[in-house]
């Protein structure tokens, strides 16, 4: 097919709208572009401030850290969970570390540097001003942690420990052991429950958004379900933050926690909030690897493993099945180190997973043989997994200093798979990890829709198409901590808008979708389980929309996922009623939202017909096999507009304009 | 593997409960006790019957919303040779053909809200009483501004690595949360930024504690012994010494 | 409770070493017997700080509100604790619970029984076994554990006792902030056990050596 035949394939699915060149950015240098902003905002007088209520959905990083804030300043913060306790979101789970351009370390770091790593490392896909500004305020945030009493590591003079993570060669990020995202996590949640002690914040756990309330153009409220009494019940703000993450669980094995789910921002979606860049998705190198088909989730082992652990596969396919331990150092790969020289194993993400799947393609994988379908339906066994070797790290500074810094993954890999990394290597396999992509937001993180803003993962904003290690916990705190709290105000200052309530028309509907879906699923009493029907869209994900893409693929997929969804709503089997705590329920109406969210994944891969960050498309690499832009067609970030259930979608571009930094083609040679 | 499952079973709050025997014959070793209970459920569901509700999130032993009492102990600590959550409970640690006793968290404060799902917002008013240090966002100060000595920042390390997942309530023969409670205080008492509300936050949170309906600790034991995250019982003498000095304190009178 | 419980197993140790008197003979124990009580002729403890006979009931009415205390204490955590368990598990693994922390509560009942029986034995002399009112205490002594049962229900006695006083005194430290590292916590373990172990020993050698006619006469 020519070029422009293609076009026309990938264009039968969308149709183009206006562009969007205005992010509400202030004019003027970068460094001041924030201060700026701060300065012109609109203020909320403090007494006025207890009238304003908002509601917070999510209490990760990002929200927690939000409600706990907006508390504080003096609003009326409704915040919602789906799990039992806030300090449970998944923003626990993040293992490796924080970034902050602290330069503790005097070794020529700088928020100039971060805010520039930052913005190569997402293959310039990412908005300039926004990045900036998060390595602006990344400072701030530890010494906002240290205040609350988050244990960091610190060194034997009492001051914090820093060490360098994947992708960059400053020591720029903080870490508690293993275990960063966990700390920071209980020192936002701390911080929340100071608040809802208080009186400022009002918790509302076991409820699951499943509907946004929007009424005259403006976000007023949502629909939650009470996950313990199934009731259905209106929830109404000034204005609607979510922070719920992202979106990974749409490949069904991930390392996202089981609950994570796109349906609040696929029910902002659908009510006319512009979804940035889908397809953005990053599969993380280091996970330990599949085990078997009744695998429910993939366990991430810290990137920062890759400081000192190496990377290699047997130089031959024979010795694939040896004890690692007995292949003679001449006999291994360290393919890694071989490739790219000068980052060795600590190249980027989205080049080490890569490069682990074309190893693994290769036949030189290792590990068990895991059966799978390739894309032409024919069954095959494939050995999905690489050595990550201690051994070397072990005779330089000690089995005990090594376990100190990474003690308990190797207990937890140990847990996990019954072998001990310190005597014999670990093995390891990338896994979808964290999504680039998510609601599009302005520069004051607000979404298509006024009054709904978005926090955290679950924006699109500052990763571009690729995140480095430990920068999604200083997005996730800087969007909560400060950029939020500090913007939110510009909008409410114009509250409290006219009062809303349950009998306001846009309520009743969106309480009686919200109902009605429930009822359908319940009543569609099919013969196959929810769990077989995310499974078999995950397996469709990771095939044709995972480390490798191209167009024959995307479009099969997105036949695939069409057909899916037809049968789900015809064959789904819910159990149970919806008036009491029904986990199958739960999961139906997430994977529902996952359905459609996968096709739109594929259109926005497929119509990118470049390779960029954790997207890679093969007909667009160099000669090398490496990820190629095309920065002259798109560079722009896809925002895509809802229009429909079998519609086609809306794409608005938002053009990328770097004034501050020169677009390179990325090379970690 | 072949296992058989006896498994407690309440459909809500005020129902009855009664433990239920179920037959799996296809369980692998390298299924999580998780997995093996997912598998359970597509089984179940295939029969019409309603699934067993329990609780998971992560998957990876950091959320703490994972919780089941496996023979007798939580987590099925005394199944595994290390401590464990439910989650990273594998079948490896069973043998064929076992018989596995299945039951949810039994504490007064943490009400069942149905099969193996308990409400666990009792440790949440503990953390609202004054699990915190009191530092509005913005004001804080340079991180480097205080130097925290090595030996206790990794002592407060350790403590704060409690997930909140209420094991040791579910093992404690009196249904006490001090464990946990002692966790937070030991965390935040051993950090300079913990100081100034030191003896305020003890008195706080044990009197929360007690009134959110757990029982009192009589030293026993066995809290520790089953903690996913090893908090040891030392933290709870930790508490207890706080809680004397906070006695000749003005604070919180 | 901890307060409480350290005085009397502070008493037990004193009342410890006043039974092994009897070691040195009649004379020194009934001596020993009646300086406790102001009964000589000299006056005896703390005269003439307290008047006459002042101190007996002084003591006893300190231990008796200790005790009191104590129980009301135990009453309180047992309330708790049977509302902070709710409902019982249908099987349940206990690894750490020791013996002595699983019998604090029945045990203390039985003990606050025992304790009834003792005080109505020797120091009421309402109940006797052998020995008549008029008897001098080492002869009451003598006679009473000359019988099997009366030594028996003691070693009963002490027996309980000592497991009380054994994780008491180890969860009496602890409740006063002094487990807070494992090595302490080793530390106290030992010293419960070698003061439980001290208790029963030292309150059975005699009754067992009149019992078996050993250096008594």
């Amino acid at each position: 097919m020519s070029a422009t035949e293609t076009r026309d394939a990938a264009s039968s699915y969308f149709t183009v709208g206006a562009e969007i060149h205005d992010s509400k950015a202030p004019a003027g240098p970068i460094e001041r572009k924030w201060q700026k902003r701060q300065f012109e905002a609109k203020l909320v007088n403090p007494s006025n401030r207890r009238k304003l209520t908002v509601i917070m959905v999510g209490t990760g990083l990002a929200g927690g850290a939000a409600a706990a804030t907006l508390g504080e300043a003096g609003y009326n913060v409704l915040n919602f969970c789906y799990q039992d306790s806030p300090r449970r979101a998944h923003s626990i789970a993040a293992q490796g570390g924080i970034n902050a351009a602290k330069n503790y370390r005097n070794d020529n770091d700088s928020v100039q540097r971060l805010f520039y790593d930052t913005v190569k490392g997402g293959d310039y896909r990412a908005r300039e001003t926004n990045v900036y500004r998060l390595a602006e305020v990344s400072a701030n945030i530890i010494d906002q942690c240290v205040a609350q009493g988050v244990p960091f590591a610190r060194e034997y003079g009492g001051l914090l420990d820093t060490r360098s993570f994947g992708g960059v060669q400053v020591q720029r990020t903080f870490y508690a052991r293993g275990q960063t995202g966990q700390q920071l996590l209980i020192g936002a949640y701390q911080a929340l429950e100071r608040q809802v002690n208080a009186g400022t914040v009002q918790m509302h756990t076991r409820h699951e958004m499943v509907e946004l309330i929007v009424v005259d153009g403006r976000a007023r409220g949502i629909v939650t379900r009470d996950m313990v009494t199934g009731a259905v019940e209106p929830w109404f703000g000034d204005a609607v933050v979510l922070a719920t993450g992202g979106y990974g669980n749409v490949f069904f094995l991930s390392t996202n926690a089981m609950g994570c789910n796109v349906t609040a921002n696929w029910r902002a979606h659908r009510k006319g909030a512009y979804f940035g860049n889908p397809c953005y998705t990053q599969i993380h190198p280091t996970c330990i690897p599949v085990h078997g088909d009744t695998q429910s989730k993939l366990t991430l082992m810290s990137e920062s493993l890759r400081n000192d652990g190496r990377i290699w596969v047997p130089k031959r396919a024979e010795d694939c099945v040896k004890d690692p331990r007995d292949i003679p150092e001449q006999d291994r790969d360290y393919y890694l180190e071989r490739i790219y020289p000068a980052f060795g194993n600590l190249v980027p993400r989205d080049i080490a997973s890569r490069q682990a799947k074309y190893m693994c393609d290769e036949g030189r994988g290792v590990g068990p043989a895991v059966a799978e379908v390739d894309r032409d339906g024919n069954q095959r066994q494939v050995r999905r997994g690489v050595y990550l070797d201690f051994s070397d790290a072990i005779g330089r500074l000690g089995r005990d200093a090594v376990a100190s810094r990474y003690g308990n993954l190797f207990d937890m890999y140990a847990q996990i798979t019954g072998e001990n990394p310190s005597e014999t290597p670990m093995r390891i396999y990338p896994a979808v990890h964290y999504t680039m992509g998510g609601l599009w937001v302005d520069y004051d993180l607000m979404s298509s829709i006024p009054g709904l803003y978005v926090g955290g993962e679950a924006n699109f904003s500052d990763h571009g198409a690729n995140r480095l290690g430990a920068s999604a916990l200083m997005q996730g705190l800087s969007d909560g901590y400060f950029v939020l709290p500090n913007t939110i105000n510009d909008y409410l200052a114009a509250g409290p808008f006219p009062p809303v309530d349950a009998s306001t028309p846009e309520t009743v509907a969106a309480v009686d979708q919200a109902k009605g879906r429930i009822e359908r699923l319940l009543a569609i009493k099919g013969s196959r389980s929810v769990d077989s029907f995310h499974k078999e869209l995950g397996s469709i994900m990771w095939e044709y929309c995972g480390m490798e893409r191209n167009e024959r693929g995307l479009m099969t997929a997105i036949e695939k996922i069409r057909d899916l969804r037809q049968q789900f709503w015809s064959d789904v089997k819910v159990t149970g009623q919806s008036q009491d705590l029904n986990q199958a329920l739960e999961r139906a109406g997430r994977v529902a939202d996952f359905m459609e969210l996968a096709e739109l994944m594929c259109v926005d891969a497929l119509h990118r017909r470049e390779s960029c960050g954790g997207h890679f498309r093969s007909e667009s690499q160099t000669e090398d096999g490496e990820a190629l832009r095309h920065d002259d067609e798109y560079a722009y970030v896809a925002a895509w507009e809802y229009t429909g259930e079998g519609a086609k979608p809306i794409l608005h571009k938002e053009p990328l304009v770097y004034e501050f930094i020169e677009l390179k083609q990325r090379s970690y040679k | 593997m072949r296992i058989k499952l006896r498994i407690w079973r309440q459909a809500g709050p005020d129902a009855p409960g009664a433990m239920q025997t179920y037959q799996l014959d296809h369980v692998s070793e390298e299924m999580s006790f998780l997995e093996m209970l997912d598998m359970l459920n597509e089984e179940l569901t295939a029969q019409d019957l309603e699934p067993v509700a329990f609780d998971h999130d992560c998957r990876e032993g950091i959320c703490g919303m994972c919780g089941i009492v496996i023979d007798g102990a939580p987590h099925g600590r005394y199944n595994s040779s290390v401590p464990t959550t439910t989650c990273q409970l594998h079948m490896r640690s069973f043998a064929d053909g076992a018989v596995i006793d299945v039951e949810p968290w039994r504490a007064g404060a943490f009400p069942i809200i149905k099969d193996l799902v308990v409400d666990r917002k009792a440790f949440d008013r503990v953390i609202q009483a004054g699990g915190y240090v009191s530092v509005n966002t913005g004001s804080a100060p340079e991180a480097h501004s205080t130097p925290a000595p090595k030996r206790q920042a990794d002592k407060a390390f350790d403590n704060a690595t409690c997930i909140g997942c209420g094991a040791c309530v579910a093992a404690c023969p009196n249904g006490s949360g001090m464990l946990f409670t002692s966790a937070k205080i030991t965390h935040l008492a051993m950090l300079p930024q913990g100081q100034p509300e030191r003896a305020l936050r003890v008195k706080a949170m044990v009197a929360a504690h007690d009134a959110a309906g757990f029982g009192g600790c009589t030293n026993i034991g066995e809290c520790a012994s089953v903690c996913p995250k090893q908090i040891p019982l030392a933290s709870i003498g930790q508490l207890n010494r706080d809680l004397i000095a906070s006695l000749f304190k003005g604070d919180g009178k | 409770m901890a307060l409480t419980g350290l005085v009397l197993i502070a008493f037990l140790v004193m009342h410890m070493f006043g039974n092994l008197k009897m070691f040195l003979g009649g004379e020194a124990y009934n001596h020993y017997a009646e300086w406790l009580q102001g009964a000589l002729e000299s006056g005896g403890i703390l005269e003439p700080l307290l008047p006459h006979g002042w101190f007996i009931w002084i003591f006893r009415a300190f231990l008796l509100v200790c005790l009191v205390l104590h129980i009301y204490c135990a009453a309180k955590v047992w309330a708790a604790s049977l509302r902070g368990r709710g409902r019982k598990y249908v099987s349940v693994t206990r690894r750490e619970q020791t013996v002595s922390a699983r019998f604090m509560r029945w045990g203390g009942i039985t003990l606050g029984l025992l304790l009834i029986l003792h005080i109505l034995m020797f120091t009421t002399k309402t109940v006797r076994t052998g020995f008549t009112a008029s008897d001098e205490p080492y002869t009451m002594f003598v006679k009473a554990f000359g019988n099997w049962w009366v030594l028996a229900i003691y070693i009963v006695f002490m027996i309980v006792v000592c497991l009380h006083v054994r994780h008491g005194f180890w969860s009496a430290f602890t409740t006063l902030g002094g487990n807070v590292s494992p090595k302490a916590r080793a530390i106290l373990n030992a010293l419960a056990y070698f003061v439980a172990a001290l208790i029963f020993v030292g309150f059975l050698l005699p009754p067992v050596a009149v019992f078996l006619n050993l250096g008594v006469n």
